[in-house]
């Protein structure tokens, strides 16, 4: 903080007010500017009060297992939904169940609805399976170029990306040059082994039949196999419709084909039966790797979990391009595809390489959260209006507005002169709040509903008390015989201190609320939080520096008795004070006393 | 103001107050009063608990000319519980009524039917679940849990342990005050209402710490001299930032009843209301208790270390002596030293 560290002597104060005004002026007009150039001039609202978009999704009864649709299932759906959508937990977004199998999913105008209804719409099991062969997305006309970019094979595993039909594969030949996010090597405690040259000959045996390879028992006939081989041969995709009937249908325990994106394009898989799911995945996510300064994912198993990775990455290991890999598989889909060098146990592995920061993070997310009990099929997608209607926003704002009146009324006849000081103080806490606000809403989702709406009206007068605690401290010091500008500077420390202790508590609920809840509470929370921050900032960085400043001016330092700070009426000792409340207008009095 | 100034001046050198020590019994009789009547409240009515949190029907028209308000005062009518209603993409509208089960969902639509006239067989009745489920709720209440240890702490180090069983036990009364409400005004609990509970936590205690740091700072150096006992001081300091509490408490009220009244007079029952009746009654027994509970508490705790047994044994005996002597227990001193004989005589003003 910019304050002075010891503010007993003034003269110590008197070159900083200019310096930290200036900081606080260039971050109120920066936030401004990137406000406009953003064009995001208001705050995004939440969707009681501006409506959005509402998508129903009814669970998908599947042969066998009608059971499953109960209300437990369901809740837990409900919840992992919820944190789905709400990301960061700030952008308002509602979750419900609706009669037996339907989960209504309500979203605020302005989100980004393609991103939220993928999110929603993939609803789906999480699996594990090996690899047992990979293609590049085109249907399988077997003389695919065998892509004669031989990677400079870098310091992490490029896959093999064209195993397909490249019996002459160059080591490691990588599809692509840039390898993006595909690479990821499978991350044991060492670094990653660049894969090794593929056998040419046993990749491209696998790609005629998989084989009954010892990593997936076959559980179908050679018959089935071959039928899987034809399907597998012909798919395309590249087109959206057989990309999405791809991987449909499949049962965890038999093998599947299945498609995915690869970098910017699309490759295809066979793949085997699952050896680990959603719900033995505990905890997932992206984060950055401080060491190598790039982005991982990070995975941790529950204890089942753990030994089941463990025993199929001990198999995977020993194996050559691309069965040493496993595909992680949301909704039929492929999202991932890491190399495994070692047998991983001990219930924790990082999948590394190609991530980008949004990239490792929706990995993450969706290994943490995508292990729903249920499928879902998107029944209807509507637009909603607000539930609450503008006349509550209105009333809300109106009374709002009367309120600050109130408060700016109450001060002005209280502190007079010091008033202003509050109310320009309130102003520039305004200011920052709606810029931060705005900007917000675009960065991370942030949306604000009604309550929040509440919260920033109470907060005028939170943020107020601030003022009052500094205010009557430089009163005090004033009544004990003081000069204004000595009694500014020691006021200082002591109000500081009031007000960091007190902040501190209001910022330590909003925080524990922000970590421990989910939904609205942690939007809320999110409120709370930041006027609390900045309040700190504006009494700091704005009202002790113009209190300083003031303090030079005769209006103040004089004790005018219209500046709030007369010592005569103050009480202060050394003058007399035997005044008796002479009959000096004891008007605005009552309105205390009560 | 000159005459609210002297008095603040006075309240600042102790001149006047009110014993908000010596009376402690009286106040806290009055908080458990109050708890209890809370309490009571809640086991015998309960809280009404809104839509998010218990479900209720979701009823979809088809395309309709019916405006939104007029569909919310229908539905309401017809089910006798609150309403929420949106226009959707298709022109029709989404009506969601809390607290009404299938048998009543059946009738609520041909009730419906015939106030919004459309036709009965192309409404939709669906039960919706909680969208606050459990979760969101239990997790709140994780929260305090885990905040009320956390702060505990802090206050505990920032200060010192009595100061922080105090302010703790002030944050309880004020939490089970407001729900008390609730529970006897029969308002719908919303998640405005949890949120409004909430944003108590951090106030209430704003509050407390406020007066606590004025306590901490008057009693610094007690055990060096032999003029006022423990509680003699927290009397003066509670007196002492009492301008200030009053300012605070004032300040922070007025948007809140700004919202309550206007926001809440005007519309009738809604978000508004709920936030802001939480808040109010929150934020009222928030300052209510930091000077009436928090304080007294502590020196009540206080008052039971042996250092300050022994500083109020050394106090009284050097009254004693004094007035031994013949002197009023005043004289010694300067008249503004002796907070109690004045507190006593000017007390009837402060009521």
């Amino acid at each position: 903080m910019a304050a002075p560290k010891k503010g007993r002597r003034p003269t110590g104060a008197q070159g900083r007010p200019g310096r930290a005004l200036a900081i606080i002026l260039i971050a109120m007009v920066a936030l401004t500017a990137g406000m406009f150039l953003s064009k995001q001039t208001t705050p995004r609202l939440g969707i009681d009060l501006a409506g959005g978009t509402s998508i129903t999704l009814k669970a998908k009864s599947e042969p066998g297992k009608e059971s499953a649709i109960n209300e437990t299932n369901m809740n837990t759906a409900v919840g992992i939904i919820d944190r789905r959508v709400n990301g960061l937990g700030v952008s308002e977004a509602e979750v419900q169940t609706q009669g037996r199998d339907h989960i209504i999913v309500n979203i605020p105008k302005g989100t980004n609805e393609q991103q939220a209804r993928e999110q929603v719409g993939t609803t789906a099991q999480l699996y594990f399976r090996p690899v047992i062969a990979f293609a590049d997305g085109s249907p399988a006309a077997p003389e695919g170029t065998p892509s004669p970019s031989p990677s400079a094979s870098g310091s992490t595993a490029p896959k093999a990306g064209d195993g397909k039909t490249s019996p002459s594969a160059t080591p490691s030949s990588s599809a692509t040059s840039q390898g993006r996010a595909l690479s990821e090597a499978l991350k044991a405690p060492a670094a990653p082994t660049p894969s090794p040259s593929a056998s040419e000959s046993k990749k491209a045996d696998d790609t005629k039949a998989p084989s009954p390879s010892a990593s997936a028992p076959a559980t179908g006939d050679e018959a089935a196999a071959a039928a899987l081989q034809a399907k597998f041969a012909a798919l395309d995709c590249n087109d959206p419709a057989q990309r999405a009937a791809a991987g449909q249908g499949a049962k965890p325990e038999e093998p599947m084909i299945a498609c995915g994106q690869r970098g910017d394009a699309w490759g295809k898989w066979v793949l085997g039966p699952a050896q680990v799911n959603g719900q033995d995945v505990k905890e997932a996510k992206g984060q950055i790797d401080p060491q190598r300064g790039q982005w991982i994912v990070t995975m941790q198993f529950t204890d089942k979990g753990a030994d089941k990775f463990a025993k199929i990455t001990g198999e995977l290991a020993t194996k050559q391009m691309p069965q040493n890999q496993f595909a992680i598989v949301l909704d039929g889909k492929v999202i991932s595809d890491p190399s495994v060098s070692q047998a991983l146990t001990g219930g924790n592995a990082e999948i590394s390489g190609g991530f980008t920061q949004q990239s490792a993070q929706d990995l993450g997310n969706m290994l943490s959260y995508g292990a729903l009990p249920l499928s879902f099929s998107e029944d209807s997608v509507t637009t909603v209006t607000a539930a609450l209607g503008g006349e509550q926003l209105k009333a809300g704002l109106i009374a709002g507005a009367i309120g600050l009146a109130l408060v700016v009324i109450y001060l002005l006849m209280y502190y007079r002169g010091l008033a202003f000081i509050a109310i320009i103080s309130l102003l520039v806490s305004a200011i920052l709040t709606y810029t931060i606000m705005s900007l917000l809403g675009k960065g991370i989702g942030f949306a604000l509903n009604l309550p929040a709406v509440c919260g920033a009206i109470v907060a005028i007068g939170i943020t107020a008390d601030s003022f009052i605690v500094y205010f009557e401290r430089i009163r005090d010091e004033i009544r004990e015989g003081r000069t204004l500008r000595p009694a500014v500077e020691r006021a200082w420390p002591r109000a500081r201190r009031t007000i960091l202790v007190s902040d501190f508590v209001s910022f330590l609920a909003a925080a524990v609320l922000f970590i421990v809840t989910v939904g609205k509470v942690q939007g809320f929370a999110f409120t709370l939080g930041l006027t609390t921050l900045l309040d700190v900032v504006v009494v700091f960085l704005f009202t002790k520096p113009v209190m300083t400043l003031v303090a030079r001016t005769n209006f103040f330092a004089g004790g005018h008795p219209w500046s709030g700070l007369d010592p005569k009426r103050l009480g202060a000792k050394p003058p007399l004070r035997r005044s008796r409340r002479t009959g000096s207008a004891p008007a605005p009095v009552d309105a205390k006393e009560a | 103001m000159s005459k609210l100034g002297d008095l603040g001046a006075k309240l600042y050198r102790g001149e006047v107050g009110y014993d908000f020590v010596g009376k402690r019994f009286l106040w806290y009789g009055v908080s458990i009063l109050i708890t209890i009547t809370a309490i009571v409240a809640l086991a015998v009515q309960g809280l009404n608990m809104g839509i998010e949190f218990k479900g209720g029907a979701v009823f979809t028209t088809p395309k309709t000319t019916v405006s939104v308000a007029a569909a919310t005062e229908a539905a309401e009518k017809v089910s006798g519980h609150d309403a929420i209603v949106q226009e959707l993409g298709t022109g029709g509208l989404r009506i969601q009524i809390s607290g009404v089960d299938t048998g009543a969902a059946t009738d609520i639509k041909q009730k419906l039917a015939t106030d919004l006239k459309v036709d009965q067989a192309a409404i939709n009745a669906d039960l919706v679940g909680p969208s606050w489920g459990e979760q969101i709720a239990n997790k709140a209440w994780t929260g305090l849990g885990i905040f009320m240890v956390l702060v505990v702490i802090y206050l505990a180090i920032a200060f010192e342990w009595r100061m922080a069983v105090a302010a703790l036990i002030a944050l309880i009364h004020d939490l089970t005050i407001t729900v008390g409400v609730y529970a006897l005004v029969g308002f719908e609990v919303t998640p405005g209402t949890v949120i409004g509970l909430l944003t108590i936590l951090g106030y209430s205690l704003y509050d407390t710490v406020v007066v606590f740091d004025g306590l901490k700072e008057g009693s610094k150096d007690i055990t060096k001299q032999t003029r006022w006992t423990y509680s003699e001081i927290a009397n003066r300091s509670i007196n002492g930032t009492l301008v200030r509490s009053i300012n605070t408490t004032v300040v922070a009220l007025l948007p809140v009843a700004a919202l309550l009244f206007i926001g809440g007079g005007f519309l009738g029952a809604g978000m508004l209301n709920d936030i802001s009746l939480s808040l109010f009654v929150g934020l009222a027994a928030g300052a209510y208790s930091s000077i009436f509970i928090a304080t007294p508490l502590v020196v009540d705790l206080k008052e039971r270390e042996p250092a300050m047994k022994a500083l109020k044994k050394r106090v009284l005996a050097k009254r004693a002596a004094a007035a031994a002597k013949g002197e009023s227990p005043d004289e010694g001193y300067d008249a503004e030293d002796e907070p109690q004989v004045v507190a006593q005589g000017r007390s009837g003003r402060r009521r």
